[in-house]
């Protein structure tokens, strides 16, 4: 397996998690659509890893400001995101009282 | 951390990202799941901080946009939902550029290239993907997010020959993918970029009011897609993954709402559907229909006397911010021994599961919300059915006319029931600025006005 180009590794992760994804996803309750959307909007702030990554580098150049650009965009989708879906979840428990 | 526990750590992260999902499958496990989510965030985030130098800069930007985010967050409304979304959709496009900028500015501190040498060239075609799916993201949901807000006007703006001058500008972009991968430097690559966001501008335009519950689905689908690109290029595999997850979500939620609306995925992109309301009721057919109208009062008796009630919801009960007044309402009727029940149509609000939200706010118990295939059969059992604020959904020409545009579209079968109450503020047509069989039926009574102050009035009489 060594000589497995990290291509064919990452290939392999991607179909994989898109057959978990939609077998997972068919299973959410209509009703709950909208907070689906929104908690997915804070799962896609996972482009924060890559913007860390991006702004991580000792040597500060253009590159590093862009990432931490990023950061900041993805962490107003994280905490937004998740806030949200906590908002909204919180109503539906509300009325089953 | 060593490279093992990174990836055993994100690992962790990405097994919570799928439970998360999975708790939504219903709303007793889905806070749980919610949280679920949070921590995996976490984990990945404090992971990925340990791989970092310039931690103390990061926590900062991590601060400012956590602050900015929990503040919209508290502050938006229910019904801005869309807006919000879609705005946020393209903050991950825009991320997902930078990053992609950032990693074609230094590929050495990323791994994926040596000291000295170009960009290897299996990453060169994935940073080609990730940017211009992130790029369409990101200019695509604004004009979803200015559309939605009623910032831009609903109506889709065409011109001759749009769709030739968006494939030209595709292979163009494509055509600069291919001098970028030959030859990686800066040129090609803020072309295509440049063209990428010029598309996400184009392919939006077009695409009328009426089809937004289907394009912020799509820029939903494509924003995962963005960070799975971006997972590709950084051999990343918690972006590969939970990119994965939200671009799938996106994706069935998009064919969810086509099939809703009975309408092709490629002709919702190419556009053109839906300006918005129509103004006048004439069918064409040249013959003055008759309807009945009648008043509140009319309403309330109609419905306090029966045995069972479903109530037929749609935006317009949002716009006129109806929805404590409708359950106080159902409250009441129950109270006189009506079993009361909210029919949901799969496109009532303005956004997947929209109006489910808009009825929760309103501590609605979710139990009296039914989907449109459980509650389709029973409308024919049922005394009175109230369509409030809606209109295309309950149209029978659907089912019966199959010269109508929207022939095929699922109803609510509304017409079934013994009496129908429409509340509307007149004759006018809805989104598909269709007429609507519905209000001409002998067992339909019109109830004129805003539906708040119609609620109201009924809720006055019957108390």
């Amino acid at each position: 397996m060594s000589g497995v180009d990290p291509v064919v590794l990452n290939l392999t992760v991607f179909v994989l998690a898109i057959f978990v994804g939609y077998h997972v996803v068919w299973n959410v309750t209509p009703a709950l659509h909208t907070p689906l959307m929104a908690v997915t909007n804070a799962v896609s702030g996972i482009i924060i890893v890559g913007a860390m990554l991006a702004a991580g580098p000792q040597q500060i150049d253009v590159g590093t400001v862009m990432g931490l650009v990023a950061v900041m965009l993805a962490a107003v989708n994280v905490f937004g995101g998740f806030l949200v879906t906590k908002r909204m979840l919180d109503m539906f428990k509300k009325k089953s009282k | 951390m060593s490279a093992n526990s990174v990836a055993l750590a994100y690992l962790v992260a990405a097994v919570l990202f799928i439970l998360t999902l999975k708790g939504l499958s219903s709303p007793a496990t889905s806070r749980r799941g919610n949280m679920f989510g949070i921590i995996g965030m976490a984990i990945a985030v404090l992971t990925t901080l340990t791989l970092t130098h310039n931690w103390i800069y990061i926590l900062i930007a991590i601060a400012v946009g956590g602050t900015i985010g929990a503040i919209i967050a508290q502050r938006i409304q229910m019904t801005a939902m869309p807006e919000l979304v879609a705005a946020m959709h393209s903050l991950v496009g825009l991320a997902a550029v930078l990053v992609a900028m950032s990693a074609f500015n230094n590929p050495v501190a990323y791994g994926i290239a040596l000291p000295g040498e170009l960009l290897h060239s299996s990453n060169r075609i994935e940073l080609f993907i990730g940017t211009f799916v992130g790029a369409i993201t990101f200019t695509g949901s604004i004009i979803a997010f200015l559309k939605l807000s009623g910032k831009m006007s609903g109506k889709p703006l065409r011109f001759a020959g749009q769709h030739w001058v968006n494939l030209g500008l595709g292979i163009v972009m494509v055509g600069f993918g291919v001098a970028f991968f030959i030859a990686p430097s800066w040129t090609p690559f803020l072309i295509m970029t440049a063209i990428a966001l010029l598309l996400g501008v184009l392919l939006i335009v077009p695409i009328g009011g009426a089809d937004m519950p289907v394009v912020i689905s799509m820029l939903n689908s494509y924003s995962g897609w963005a960070a799975a690109g971006i997972g590709f290029t950084l051999n990343n595999n918690m972006l590969i993954i939970a990119g994965s997850l939200v671009g799938s979500s996106g994706a069935i939620l998009s064919y969810i709402m086509c099939k809703a609306m009975n309408r092709a995925f490629l002709s919702v992109i190419l556009g053109g559907f839906g300006g918005g309301e129509g103004a006048a009721a004439d069918s064409g057919d040249g013959i003055q229909k008759t309807y009945r109208s009648g008043s509140a009062d009319d309403a309330a008796f109609l419905m306090g006397n029966a045995s069972s009630v479903i109530i037929v919801p749609g935006y317009g009960l949002a716009v006129a911010r109806a929805q404590h007044a409708i359950n106080e309402m159902s409250h009441l009727l129950a109270e006189k021994g009506v079993t009361v029940r909210y029919a949901i149509h799969p496109v009532a609000g303005r956004m997947p599961g929209h109006m489910n939200v808009l009825l929760a706010e309103a501590e609605v118990p979710y139990e009296q919300v039914v989907e449109m295939d459980e509650i389709n059969n029973e409308f024919a059992d049922t005394d009175v059915v109230l369509v409030i604020g809606a209109n295309d959904v309950v149209n029978p020409a659907a089912k019966n006319d199959k010269s109508s545009p929207i022939y095929g579209m699922p109803i609510l079968e509304a017409h079934k029931a013994r009496t129908v109450l429409v509340v509307k503020r007149s004759m006018a047509t809805g989104y598909a600025g269709l007429d609507n069989d519905l209000f001409y039926l002998d067992k339909t009574m019109m109830v004129f006005g805003d539906a708040k102050k119609v609620v109201e009035d009924i809720i006055k009489s019957l108390s």
